[in-house]
């Protein structure tokens, strides 16, 4: 099993050293080029996604990352990650893939003073740390989308058929449950 | 350590990667934001033109600050002071996203740093070698860079910079474990600091380059160094055309190994910055806060 991390800008090492400790493949993605090589599945990380979307398109990697999340291979999106993936995005007027059917809203909780740690419910994982920065939050999801935590009633992480989206960093904690949801959906696939 | 110091060092994990860019006005804040900057820098005057205009340069008018953060979605820093923890609390108080307490402007305390663990927000803090940058990430600051030399448009110093960085990190890796005291002892800083450097190879916070980078090939040659990301002050608002060279730089820093991609990205960028040679300038702003 190979997965792929969007590097263009991020945290995206972050993701790379757990899946690695996982014993998993990894490569990283930073120009057109480099997506001709065979992976099975695409984390997309957290930084900032007007950078991310904006090198995306310059670099001709739009188009290609597009298609593959169409066709249906399983992706792990993570705050910015999140964003890309919206189809609505309440208070900006980009939109990037499109291919999550929920509305999301951009540093939901204000600037970095209003970042915070919690720890919640994740459906079907259990009680997961969660870093929230300069988060987004989504709200409001359309028919299909599961619903995997809340966090102040405000909707954190869901599941899509092959995407997963939360608007926290899994990869900033030592806890590999999502990303291990990740996996398994790559396994199925 | 707090909560809140671990969100802040993780906010700079989040801006790796990218370019941080000196902003004077709204209008510019939405050009850099459109070429792809991680976060800017809001300021009244850049590095450049504080060199020309001397006297004493301080904390930008908060007004001016807030239009920034209006015009833009991407994180907002500022800079204050050296010392000056007023400044620093004004920025907090308008809910600045990082501070810097930044040598460019003139310093508000010849002895004493802030003691950046009683605020809540992050602070991001020059340094030209590892023993600054390890007393800074002591008195709390959760993100550092390379001090350079501002407003100069010349790489020499960053470098320079960078290199004593690397050297120490490198040194200290291979020391044995009992003479890592020592090394505390000799650069101020404590025991579990250098400790975190001997096991870790790194910083424990995410270190920039920052001072001099004008060109698409300055900042490739920054992360090639090891930079996690850059900060480019006068060199893109001083050049000819702004908007292309800060694309370009953003670009260059996300594929700092690929030479004709560099190659490409170089053409035509017109006018870079005039800059001053290090031999040519009278205030060396690196020598402030040590």
């Amino acid at each position: 099993m190979r997965i792929a991390v969007a590097a263009v800008q991020g945290a995206f090492v972050e993701h790379e050293k757990m899946l690695e400790a996982m014993g998993i493949e990894v490569i990283e993605l930073r120009k057109l080029e480099d997506l001709s090589q065979p992976f099975d599945g695409l984390v997309l990380p957290g930084g900032e996604s007007t950078v991310q979307g904006k090198l995306f398109r310059d670099l001709g990697m739009f188009d290609v990352l597009l298609e593959k999340i169409q066709d249906g291979m399983p992706v792990l999106a993570t705050c910015a990650g999140l964003i890309l993936l919206a189809k609505e995005i309440s208070n900006d007027r980009k939109r990037y893939f499109g291919t999550l059917p929920v509305t999301v809203k951009r540093n939901a909780y204000g600037r970095q003073l209003g970042s915070f740690f919690c720890e919640e419910e994740i459906r079907g994982i259990g009680c997961y740390p969660m870093e929230f920065i300069r988060a987004p939050y989504i709200e409001s999801v359309e028919e299909g989308v599961e619903i995997l935590a809340r966090v102040d009633g405000n909707i954190t992480a869901v599941q899509y058929q092959n995407q997963i989206a939360v608007s926290f960093h899994p990869e900033l904690t030592q806890d590999t449950r999502i990303h291990q949801k990740l996996v398994e959906m790559i396994e199925n696939n | 350590m707090s909560k809140q110091y671990e969100l802040n060092k993780e906010l700079a994990q989040m801006l790796k990667g990218g370019v941080i860019m000196d902003v004077t006005t709204p209008e510019q804040a939405q050009i850099a934001e459109a070429a792809g900057a991680c976060a800017v820098m809001a300021l009244e005057r850049i590095p450049a033109d504080i060199r020309a205009a001397g006297g004493v340069s301080r904390m930008s008018d908060p007004k001016m600050i807030q239009g920034i953060q209006e015009a833009v979605s991407i994180p907002v820093m500022a800079k204050c002071r050296i010392g000056h923890f007023v400044e620093a609390q004004v920025l907090e108080a308008i809910e600045i996203d990082y501070i810097d307490e930044s040598e460019v402007l003139s310093p508000a305390d010849d002895v004493y740093h802030i003691d950046k663990t009683k605020f809540r927000v992050p602070f991001v803090c020059g340094a030209k070698d590892l023993g600054e940058a390890l007393r800074r990430i002591n008195e709390g600051a959760s993100m550092i860079r390379t001090k350079g030399e501002p407003g100069t448009g010349d790489v020499v110093q960053a470098v320079r910079h960078m290199r004593m960085m690397n050297s120490a990190i490198a040194k200290i890796s291979s020391m044995r474990e009992d003479e890592l005291f020592n090394e505390a002892k000799e650069l101020g800083v404590p025991y579990e600091l250098v400790h975190y450097v001997h096991e870790n190879k790194r910083l424990p916070v995410v270190n920039f380059a920052a001072g001099g980078v004008a060109t698409p090939a300055d900042a490739a040659l920054m992360m090639q160094l090891g930079a996690e990301g850059v900060f480019v002050g006068s060199g893109i608002f001083k050049s000819g055309n702004p908007q292309k060279r800060a694309d370009a730089i953003v670009k260059a820093v996300t594929n700092y190994q690929d030479a004709a991609l560099i190659a490409e990205l170089s053409k035509d960028l017109g006018e870079a910055m005039v800059g001053i040679n290090e031999d040519e300038i009278e205030l060396l702003m690196a020598e402030r806060g040590k």
